[in-house]
């Protein structure tokens, strides 16, 4: 069974090496080498998939990534089952487990395939022109059963446990494609001693030469001739030659991304090993050898499976050691078919005849055929092939000198060979934004003008006869490496019995006999797209290329149109009356061949997926049990609970322990910036609202932070360290943005002030002590620095050191307490930390999180930004217009701050509220209403943004931004709820301690 | 024009489908019009249809550079949803919604539009403050958007990862139910067809080089690579070009053109029922009717005309989506692209009359214009026919951004999908 198809003698696969996989549950054999379409072909399996619309059944089309019709899931389970592979690609190991897609029940039999019959009512875009009415049914019934049919495999439903790698790497050229023209490229670059890159899709490099088996390279066979030359670029320190890695993706400024698969073809990959890597490669120089795709010809029945590219059959011939049917027909518009035919007829394979599209053929390659016996039949088209779930037998037909079909004659035949010549693979030309221009002779588009340092060579540029190719791809090597500084020679070799394949070709849908109404004759095999579809496109008026693309989906299937676009591109030609050149080419997207999700995602994943940024005394927090949060990057303590207590307990005990006694908390994640030099003074006066000129060394002050907008960006308090030196605070998620800010404004607006920014936020770690103890717990420890009231009152700062370590202590409180926040350098932060708490448990020190941070600062009505602020705030908005000068020329934002919008009495302002019943905590986010039995939509006064139960006070308080909030003390208003609407109380923002007294202790 | 329907479509079958008339009359352009449309997107061609049909203006051109709606129309992730924070953008967005709910039966022309839920994650506690803000904001606007907890995230979207051991774990999300995609080349086609069906003339490959203007400054007209054409009043919707066309008038637009990248996974099976947003950690993906996930990038930070975008962009949006929906992980990236976006400095539109007598403009639609197309066009229309603003657009001038009066939704949401 397992060699029926196989013919002994042929072929790469190591025959010593036998290799079991199923196909749909069933078991297979073949050998190490094979791809999953190589083998089955062996086992005479053409039938591996069904179309997206119509569900025919499809055979293997190509031996490559444009393979459209082969597509199954690889894989078992539910998170390694992997849809859309194509057979083509697909290397078999023991164990390999492979499933068709998209048929129901099973792949000889498809209930799906009644939409063939249906297939007259499912022209190109039907359901624009449907499925409206009722209204009611599109999103119950029409849309569910469309999106059920659509869809090709099914979706892993498990997280992948794959991992994935990344690398980046530089070089002087890459090269993709390994075949003739790239190998002949990374010789010559790679012996001009130029560091070179090269990336080949597929398994083994060589490209065409595998398949090749009659030119001669220095007497050698190409396959033979590769070999050497894959040692010798192996062998040289130099030179990266990578397999089963696909350039994908062409940036800009020789950017190109290539996707390498590194265990898909291994039975057992070892532990931890990568699936995939993603190489981003920064090359000098780029040399493109992509090579040449064949192109089927349209024909009705041309998806039946057993027909196929005339060249792929050679490779599964040569590369693999399958013969793909015993008796074949050959329709071609090219010589290339001609060795197929004469290779396939050495191998045993019946050729019943070769049907040309050219009146006279006249090639070497024909002599031989001819002489070979093969009939030839100049002039001849296929009319259609017959067969269902196999092809078995044509109807060829004369071309009559009108352009019409003549009458046809039935052959026999379980294999189709098609060749509609080549077209040059310029994928990633295109995406480089290289202009294509349309060769006239080869009837395709071919790379014209380039835009990046990048040359095509071989086959990709529409070279192909293999003398040619090699001199194309040793030339571009060489100019290559030379562009980068290394010269060197391009290298020669003699060739022998070249075949001469691209003379001819033919792009569009072939002649037939009758109107073909019901032909099916496809131009995109995997999106169903049919000859029909494109002209009726064109009768609808859709004229742009882009415009039929979209209106019929060719050349959007998974294979992005590879072996479709230039066929309905002649189609389309046709229809319109305008020459190929002249209708264009649709974009080409990245990828050039699908990539997995994974591979971008890297490592990324879980704890890796951003980085944790952590404070110095995070185990601390973690030890005792601390419930983190995350702003930002950083995880910040948010409460530390004991005895199981819940969010609330624990913070109604961390508040009332600080205002009674003493709390420590942890605000090293606040951003710090150093602002030094002889301006700095002038710089901060131009950043923020404040006035910073009369600010003492010592002294801190609380700045704010203005957008151009006027409205308020950041806010920190600031010490001024010495004239020339601030230490700025930001908030903890403020802080790069507005580093970058000030960054901007200093390069770009005011280059002339000395002025340097330096981030320091994560050289200080910053423990806050406040309470009304926090003076008896810290005095003890500050290295004799007097902390007293008088020597270092509420808002100033000294230098000094605590426990022998350098010092920045501030008196600043954002508690409303007595309090004070020490700096330390960060790689003394735990034990500063463990210090002042040894200190301060014996005074009932109370460790506090962002939680009870929030509760403590809302009694006091200090607004946080982002919370109380939306961007859309002015300083007065939130009660700080006291801190923008008066009298300051300009400062980021004063422009804006004056205007008559801005400065409008029934803007959104700060406000305090109060509920009626005390225990209510009003929720975040509910909205501010004067009539709570409006109808919607309700006219709004303003909004919650914070919203805490005091235990202090013993009841519940919010802050609320309220439209002209000033002036409604006292007022009434709603917060409508599900259901119901809560009266609140319009009052002070500051609840507690208003006169202050409690910092100035 | 052709009435659209099953019946039609069986009874052209039997005819082989060869009596399909053009779908628009693609047209040269005559010497004068009393109106020009400049761009031929959604936006542009929707206005002209609705010029024709509800302001019974007919001697009306759609002039587009190139092919029709081959811009941002076709390169976006068409999400529609009308949950924005602030009413001026709520209604102007909820406008849109209601018009896009007939849609189909309005052109007859199905555009597929499919209200699957849009849900909205949060990661943070100052996501859930503000998507709280929203849902509420909302409802007394009378736009439906609710809360749920992760797990009921999960119920209604069972991919979800809700797992607490990931780095932004999912703490809950507000979902718009009424919210959905559409299929973005039926919205223009559906216009064109029914705007040409109206006699509007679309033309296409028609550059506009130049606006002409009287000596007293109002429009005369515009110069085109095919000609001049005489009108006096003139719509301008192109989107990421938008400050190179009311350039060539001498306004300066407050706006900023960034690429912006998608892309879109090969088709599977359905197995994702809605659309979901993460603005903290970018990722937006939904599932198309022919079974790609359509994927939403973030904008590239550089100013760009180009229509492409660096890779680690998507890169970083698939890193999101992986963490989000780690079974997607082994799903491959089929294609991606990118498109230039118009972005204002309070990320809300500019729907308006401008300084100039005769020239209108609707632009600044940022990343999230798909969702407007038949709301915009809507009211631009009645502000080109009227001289003056629908209540609904009038807070959407260009002048707010000289007189501060902002509708800050990228403040509101961080970013305006």
């Amino acid at each position: 069974m397992t060699k029926q198809y196989r013919i002994p003698g042929r072929g790469r696969v190591n025959t010593a090496r036998r290799v079991t996989f199923t196909f749909d549950g069933r078991e297979f054999q073949g050998y190490e080498g094979d791809t999953l379409a190589s083998a089955l072909l062996a086992n005479g399996q053409h039938l591996m998939g069904r179309s997206f619309k119509y569900h025919r059944p499809r055979g293997v089309v190509s031996a490559g990534s444009d393979e459209p019709n082969a597509l199954v899931a690889v894989g078992s389970g539910p998170a390694l089952q992997t849809p859309n592979l194509r057979a083509t690609q697909v290397e078999i190991h023991d164990g390999l487990v492979a499933i068709s897609q998209n048929r129901f029940p099973c792949l000889k039999f498809d209930l799906g395939a009644v939409n063939t019959l249906a297939a007259p009512l499912l022209p190109a875009g039907f359901y624009y022109k449907t499925f409206m009415w009722p209204r009611s049914f599109w999103d119950k019934v029409y849309e569910p059963i469309i999106r059920a049919s659509a869809g090709l495999g099914v979706a892993p439903t498990a997280p992948d446990p794959d991992q994935y790698a990344f690398r980046y790497e530089h070089c002087d050229v890459l090269v993709v494609g390994a075949g003739p023209a790239g190998l002949a490229a990374a010789l010559a670059a790679g012996r001009a001693g130029a560091r070179v890159i090269v990336a080949d899709e597929t398994a083994e490099a060589g490209g065409w030469l595998l398949s090749d088996t009659t030119s001669r390279i220095d007497g050698k066979t190409g396959a033979a001739w590769a070999r050497e030359v894959v040692d010798e670029l192996n062998a040289m320190p130099n030179v990266r030659l990578l397999t089963r890695c696909t350039a994908f993706n062409y940036g800009p400024h020789n950017m190109v991304a290539l996707n390498e698969r590194l265990t898909d073809h291994l039975a057992h990959p070892a532990v931890g090993q990568p699936k995939e890597r993603l190489w981003q490669v920064r090359a000098k120089e780029v040399v493109l050898a992509a090579g040449a795709l064949e192109r089927p010809l349209v024909f009705d029945g041309n998806d039946r499976p057993g027909v196929m590219l005339a060249t792929a059959a050679r490779t599964y011939l040569n590369r693999y050691g399958v013969a793909c049917g015993r008796r074949a027909i050959v329709v071609t518009a090219d010589d290339a078919a001609y060795r197929v035919a004469l290779d396939l007829k050495d191998a045993g394979v019946t050729v019943a005849a070769i049907a040309d599209l050219r009146p006279a053929p006249d090639g070497a390659l024909v002599a031989a055929a001819i002489r070979a016996g093969i009939t030839v039949l100049p002039n001849t088209t296929i009319q259609r092939a017959h067969g269902l779930n196999r092809v078995c037998s044509v109807e060829l037909a004369q071309l009559l000198p009108d352009g019409s079909v003549g009458k046809g004659h039935q052959w026999r035949a379980d294999l189709v060979l098609m060749s509609g010549g080549f077209t040059p693979s310029v994928h990633m030309f295109s995406q480089s934004r290289g202009k294509l221009v349309f060769d006239e002779e080869l009837g395709v588009y071919v790379p014209g003008q380039s835009a990046e340092r990048e040359r095509s060579a071989g086959a990709c540029r529409g070279v192909y006869r293999l003398d040619r190719v090699l001199e194309d791809g040793a030339r571009a090597g060489a100019e290559a490496a030379a562009a980068t500084g290394f010269d060197g020679s391009a290298p020669q070799w003699q060739t022998g019995d070249l075949d001469e394949p691209g003379r001819g070709g033919f792009a569009g849908a072939l002649p037939r006999r009758g109107k073909g109404l019901r032909a099916m004759a496809f131009v995109d095999y995997q999106n169903d797209v049919t000859a029909k579809d494109v002209k009726l496109a064109v009768r609808e008026g859709f004229r742009s290329i882009e415009h039929i693309k979209r209106y019929t989906t060719t050349g959007m299937a998974t294979d992005q149109g590879k072996s479709s676009n230039v066929n309905a591109l002649g189609i389309a030609s046709e229809a319109l009356g305008r020459p190929v050149e002249k209708v264009g080419l649709t974009t080409f997207r990245p990828p050039f061949t699908p990539v997995t999700f994974g591979a971008f995602a890297g490592h990324a994943r879980e704890f890796l997926f951003d980085p944790v940024r952590r404070t110095a005394a995070d185990g601390w927090a973690r030890d005792r049990g601390a419930v983190f949060e995350d702003v930002g990057l950083w995880q910040r303590a948010r409460y530390f609970p004991i005895n199981g207590e819940d969010m609330e307990a624990a913070v109604r005990r961390e508040c009332l322990a600080t205002r009674s006694a003493v709390g420590i908390f942890d605000a090293s994640t606040l951003g710090k910036i150093e602002v030094v030099g002889p301006d700095a003074a002038t710089f901060m006066n131009r950043m923020y609202v404040n006035g910073w000129t009369k600010l003492a060394v010592g002294r801190c002050r609380y700045g704010l932070l203005c957008r151009e907008n006027g409205f308020v960006y950041d806010d920190g308090v600031v010490g001024r360290v010495a004239a020339d030196r601030f230490h700025v605070t930001t908030t903890t998620g403020g802080a790069a943005g507005v580093l970058n800010m000030m960054e901007d404004y200093l390069q770009t607006e005011w280059p002339d002030l000395d002025v340097w920014l330096t981030s320091t936020s994560e050289e200080w770690s910053v423990i806050a002590v406040q309470g009304p103890l926090a003076r008896k717990v810290l005095a003890p420890l500050v290295d004799g620095l007097d902390i007293s009231a008088e020597a270092l009152p509420h808002m100033s700062m000294a230098e000094g050191s605590i426990c022998g370590v350098p010092m920045r202590l501030f008196r600043v409180s954002f508690t409303g307490e007595l309090g004070f926040e020490v700096n330390v350098p960060s790689r003394h932060g735990r034990r500063i930390w463990d210090a002042i708490w040894a200190a301060g448990e014996p005074h009932g020190m109370t460790p506090y999180g962002t939680e009870t941070m929030h509760v403590l600062r809302a009694e006091k009505g200090y607004i946080v930004v982002g919370q109380e602020t939306d961007g859309t705030a002015t300083p007065d908005d939130v009660g700080c217009g006291w801190a923008v000068s008066k009298v300051k020329k300009d400062f980021v934002g004063k422009r804006s701050l004056a205007l008559p919008a801005l400065k409008a009495p029934d803007r959104l302002q700060l406000v305090g509220l109060l509920t009626l019943d005390p225990s209510e905590v009003l929720e975040e986010g509910t909205q501010l209403v004067a009539r709570p039995d409006e109808a919607v939509p309700m006219h709004k006064l303003g909004h919650v943004t914070s919203s805490y139960f005091s235990a202090t006070l013993g009841h519940s308080i919010a802050l609320a931004m309220v439209a002209g909030g000033r002036a409604r003390m006292g007022e009434t208003l709603y917060v409508p709820v599900e259901g119901r609407s809560i009266p609140v109380k319009v009052t002070n923002p500051v609840f507690y301690d208003v006169e202050g007294a409690r910092l100035n202790v | 024009m052709q009435k659209f329907s099953a019946l039609s479509l069986a009874r052209q079958a039997i005819g082989g489908h060869l009596g399909w008339k053009p779908q628009w009359r693609s047209v040269a352009p005559k010497p004068a019009y009393d109106i020009v449309i400049v761009g031929g997107g959604g936006h542009g061609l929707g206005t002209a249809y609705y010029l024709a049909r509800q302001h019974g203006l007919r001697n009306i051109a759609v002039i587009e550079r190139g092919w029709l709606a081959g811009g941002n129309t076709a390169r976006n992730t068409t999400i529609i949803r009308s949950n924005y924070l602030f009413d001026e953008s709520s209604s102007y967005y909820e406008h849109s919604l209601k018009l896009w709910e007939n849609l189909s039966q309005e052109l007859n022309y199905n555009v597929m539009f499919s209200q699957r839920g849009c849900l909205m994650v949060a990661h943070t506690v100052h996501d859930v403050q503000s998507f709280k803000r929203h849902v509420h904001a909302n409802r007394l606007n009378g736009i439906d958007n609710e809360w749920l907890t992760a797990e009921e995230a999960k119920e209604f979207c069972p991919p979800l990862n809700i797992s607490p051991n990931i780095r932004y774990p999912v703490l809950g999300a507000s979902l718009q139910r009424r919210a959905g995609t559409a299929r973005h080349d039926a919205v223009a086609w559906g216009f064109a067809r029914a705007a040409s069906d109206l006699g509007v003339d679309i033309i296409e490959n028609c550059e506009v080089t130049g606006i002409m203007r009287a000596p007293t400054g109002e429009v005369t007209g515009i110069n085109t690579t095919r000609g001049d054409i005489r009108t006096g009043k003139i719509g301008v919707s192109v989107a990421g070009h938008s400050s190179v066309v009311l350039g060539m008038a001498g306004i300066r637009l407050p706006l900023q053109s960034n690429p912006l990248q998608a892309l879109v996974s090969e088709p599977v099976k359905p197995a994702f029922p809605t659309i979901v947003m993460s603005n903290t950690i970018h990722a937006y993906i939904s599932q198309s009717d022919k079974g790609e996930m359509v994927i939403g990038a973030g904008t590239d930070s550089y100013v760009s005309y180009t229509q492409r975008g660096g890779l680690h962009i998507p890169a970083h949006t698939l890193e999101a989506i992986c963490e989000l929906f780690p079974m997607f992980r082994r799903l491959r990236m089929l294609r991606s692209w990118g498109g230039i976006t118009d972005n204002t400095p309070d990320r809300s539109p500019i729907t308006a009359k401008t300084s100039i007598p005769g020239l209108y403009v609707n632009c600044g639609w940022g990343t999230g214009g798909f969702k407007a197309t038949p709301g915009a066009a809507n009211l631009f229309a009645w502000t080109i026919a009227r001289n003056e603003p629908h209540p609904i657009n009038a807070p959407f001038t260009i002048e707010r951004f000289r007189d501060g009066v902002m509708i800050d939704e990228a403040a509101a949401a961080a970013v305006a999908h």
